[in-house]
């Protein structure tokens, strides 16, 4: 189990630098730099600013100091916000966006495993197709849409009844998490509902569910020990991932919504060309991802005792 | 006993007048990327910095400079001297004297600053020099004699230097409680000294910001806002426009095209100011392109309606057709710079422009190539560059290459000169004509046309080396006709700007210079 774990994490390692690597030839490969502004600067302004930053050595150069400094846990100083680390805005922001994340993907995979429970209960009747039909709409309307639409039903809402059931933006209490939480939930919502459907029918054909309704075991129990617990497999794998793209492709909820998480400062960044940011958020993210995909790898071996990573069959 | 009851009564309404504080909620686009003034360059730390601190002037309505921190001064064209008032004070109650200004500017100048906006310091001796590492930074041309008095040496005249001195760049700074800070002046609410209207009391990251009224201002009495409080930060207009339908902000500073009908349908009353800035096509001068061919340009003047521009492209009401790159609002002598020295460019004129192009054709050999139109990455810069390729097409037969580029790559672009015709567009940073007329000359970086006309610089130079306001502004305008009659630009638009404020929200100053919105004198019933 633990030489898996450490395997995984190497293999991990060495992912994260490559992610560090290209981000970094891409970044510099682009036109323009952190310092242009729309007003131009005269050359001996800039002169002093690209020396501040490093700017004036080579790329080469500057990948070594970047590697080293990542090494220590260095990311260095925004070149916008110039007197905030990249530690800062990580440390400041992040907890936000995951934990926005998180409830979104809670209400994601709640909602998914009971609606496509439902769909696959009810095959080919209304509900189901009922059912299917929100997925379609859930899977294909992007966030963006969902979040102005909910705002606006929202402000609505709030001005009939001259009081405010819900906040329409900011951020605090659990209060401001729920609607955005939603908003960013429903796709992923959709698609595993549509997962959690199809994995159900698969399995209800299998040999072991039609040995458990010879056997007279009650519907239920044969939905809930058998039915559930074998189809629920293909959404935590899918989980992993969704976790970590959700908590980190928030930005246009995050917009709507003004809550001040991660996914506006590494747009921002993109937009600015904030190398430093760019970096920073680039290997945090990959790091992040990485790690979420070897966790899922891990509880799989919990769910399903087939799976067995400790003697590395898995 | 009845004058008793009476007091009783009388301090009573007083107690609870003074527990309704008047506070107003506002959201802004995004927050402000760091608060140390000698370093901020946009436009919302403009607007926090211009509620909390306070320069030796501050700028009025149409950007006069009204007495700040300095009661008054005396200026000649050798410098000037600023008389400070004795009960400025920072917000920790100690006085605001000369030397905090001496400490700004030098900071601002000093090369291991690096600060970006160090050339708005320029006009003061030495300045130059000392950004280039050539002089130290105690020989800058600013001296504190004694608390109250400073004494300015100027490199050469400046007619303007009195606008200069409400800017963000010479706000003061305290050195004490700079060097306090270890390298975060700014960062912070904790991490800076206010000395203006309002102080900062706290800043969340991201999300929010507070300012309260600054009990230390030696004008206080004139604050009436109790708060300004920035709850929400988005760039989404829509989100934005649900706040203030949901009653949670006060006011937004700048509806889109497309909130227009929303604003009209919910009955919200539109208010409109121009933002002082200018748009206008700029030409490619650098060798070999086709747009160096004078022909060419004149056809693209004329060929070209901006009353229709504005109302199929830009589509907010209000909006002025360009006509010079001194937008209208620019002062002059007495007037407005362009009252005393009107320019009519030419009428659109379609049969003349296809004569221009005719003609430009043959000089340019037989044909003229596709065109690269180089612009931003915005619905409105699309719709923009489809518009004009459009008449160009129609019109003239002339191709347009679209080169939609986001922020960073047009920049770059344009500094490499990768274009024929480039959307550029300029805001202004003091309120004096030469905030625009020194862009066109030829060692200004913005001129990223390359355009270079050795009268017109000598013209500018004439300006910048006198402060007879009359010399200044004549040499301004003999430039700009040049300028324009050679076609370097077309103007195209003087921008309006559409907001929406509360009812019972007062005395809201929108302007082209400084801290906008201001609300330093504003009430809330």
């Amino acid at each position: 189990m633990l030489s898996y774990v450490i395997k995984r994490l190497v293999a991990g390692l060495v992912t994260v630098f490559f992610i560090a690597t290209a981000t970094f030839l891409a970044m510099h490969l682009v036109p323009g730099d952190p310092i242009s502004g729309a007003k131009a600067m005269s050359p001996e302004i800039r002169a002093n600013i690209e020396a501040r930053y490093g700017l004036d050595k080579p790329v080469a150069v500057q990948y070594v100091v970047f590697l080293t400094n990542m090494m220590k846990g260095d990311f260095g100083i925004s070149f916008t916000q110039q007197n905030r680390s990249v530690n800062d805005i990580i440390a400041g922001h992040f907890p936000i966006s995951a934990t926005l994340g998180i409830l979104a993907v809670l209400i994601a995979a709640m909602g998914g495993v009971l609606y496509g429970s439902i769909a696959a209960l009810t095959r080919g009747k209304w509900e189901d197709r009922t059912v299917m039909f929100l997925v379609i709409l859930g899977v294909s309307v992007p966030s963006f849409v969902f979040a102005a639409l909910g705002q606006y039903v929202l402000t609505e809402i709030n001005k009939r009844f001259d009081t405010e059931i819900l906040p329409v933006g900011g951020w605090g209490t659990f209060s401001h998490m729920l609607l955005p939480a939603l908003v960013l939930g429903l796709g992923t919502m959709a698609f595993l509902t549509r997962l959690m459907r199809s994995s159900l029918l698969e399995i209800v054909n299998q040999d072991y569910i039609r040995t458990a309704k010879a056997k007279g075991l009650p519907t239920r129990r044969i939905f809930f020990s058998h039915q559930l617990r074998n189809a629920i497999l293909p959404v935590i794998t899918f989980l992993g991932p969704a976790i970590a793209a959700i908590t980190t492709g928030g930005f246009v909820v995050e917009s709507v919504f003004a809550i001040p998480g991660l996914g506006r400062y590494f747009v921002q960044a993109v937009n600015q060309l904030d190398y430093t940011v760019i970096m920073g958020l680039t290997v945090f993210y990959g790091a992040f991802l990485v790690f979420m995909v070897i966790l899922v790898d891990i509880i799989y071996g919990f769910v399903d005792p087939r799976i067995s990573i400790a003697k590395g069959k898995a | 006993m009845n004058m008793k009851r009476l007091v009783f009564v009388f301090l009573a309404t007083a107690s609870i007048a003074q527990a309704a504080p008047k506070k107003v909620n506002l959201v802004i686009q995004t927050e402000p990327p760091q608060l140390d003034s000698s370093k901020a360059t946009d436009q919302q730390s403009n607007f926090v910095l211009g509620h909390i601190l306070e320069g030796l002037t501050r700028s009025g309505k149409n950007g006069e400079p009204l007495p700040g921190v300095a009661e008054k001064w005396e200026v000649n064209d050798k410098g000037a001297t600023f008389y400070l008032r004795k009960d400025a004070k920072w917000s920790d109650g100690k006085p605001v004297t000369a030397k905090d200004f001496v400490f700004a500017w030098r900071l601002a100048v000093d090369p291991k600053n690096t600060s970006e906006y160090a050339f708005i310091l320029y006009p003061v001796k030495n300045a130059e020099a000392i950004v280039k590492g050539k002089k130290k930074i105690e020989e800058l041309g600013a001296t504190a004699v004694n608390d109250t008095t400073l004494k300015v040496e100027f490199e050469k005249p400046c007619g303007y230097f009195l606008g200069l001195t409400s800017f963000t760049t010479y706000l003061p700074i305290r050195e004490d409680f700079y060097k306090s800070r270890n390298g975060k002046y700014g960062a912070d609410a904790k991490d800076l000294l206010a000395n203006g209207p309002f102080t900062l009391t706290r800043w969340v990251h991201g999300a929010s910001l507070t300012m309260e009224k600054n009990p230390n201002y030696w004008n206080a009495k004139t604050v009436k806002l109790d708060q300004i409080d920035i709850p929400y930060i988005t760039p989404d207009n829509t989100a934005q426009f649900n706040f203030f339908k949901d009653k949670k902000v006060d006011m937004i500073e700048r509806l889109g095209k497309d909130d227009l009908p929303l604003a009209t349908k919910n009955g919200f009353k539109m208010k409109s100011y121009s933002d002082g800035s200018v748009f206008y096509m700029e030409f490619n001068f650098r060798k070999g392109r086709p747009t160096t061919n004078k022909n060419l340009r004149k056809a693209i003047q004329l060929v070209v309606n901006m009353d229709e521009y504005i109302t199929k492209v830009v589509g907010i009401p209000g909006t002025l057709p360009g006509k010079t790159l001194i937008p209208v609002w620019v002062r002059g002598v007495k007037d407005r710079f362009r009252k005393e020295y009107p320019y009519n460019p030419p009428k659109m004129n379609i049969a003349e422009a296809k004569k221009f192009v005719e003609a430009a054709k043959k000089e340019l050999g037989g044909s003229i190539p596709p065109l690269v139109w180089l612009t931003g990455d915005t619905n409105f810069a699309a719709r923009e560059a489809e518009y004009f390729q459009n008449i160009f097409k129609t019109h003239l037969g002339l191709e347009l290459k679209i080169d939609k580029q986001i922020f960073k790559q047009r920049l770059a672009k344009m500094t490499a000169g990768e274009f024929d015709i480039v959307a550029a567009g300029w805001g202004p940073d003091f309120a004096d004509p030469m905030t625009f007329a020194e862009l066109k000359t030829s060692w200004n970086e913005n001129n990223r046309g390359e355009w270079k006309n050795d009268q017109y610089d000598k013209l500018i130079r004439e300006a910048q080396s006198t402060s007879s306001v009359k010399k200044r502004m004549n040499a301004m305008a003999a430039a700009e006709k040049i300028m324009l009659d050679e076609v370097a630009i077309v103007p195209s638009y003087e921008r309006t700007v559409i907001y929406i404020e509360n009812d019972r929200l007062k005395g809201v100053v929108r302007k082209q210079i400084g801290a906008d919105p201001d609300l330093t004198q504003a009430t809330i019933d």
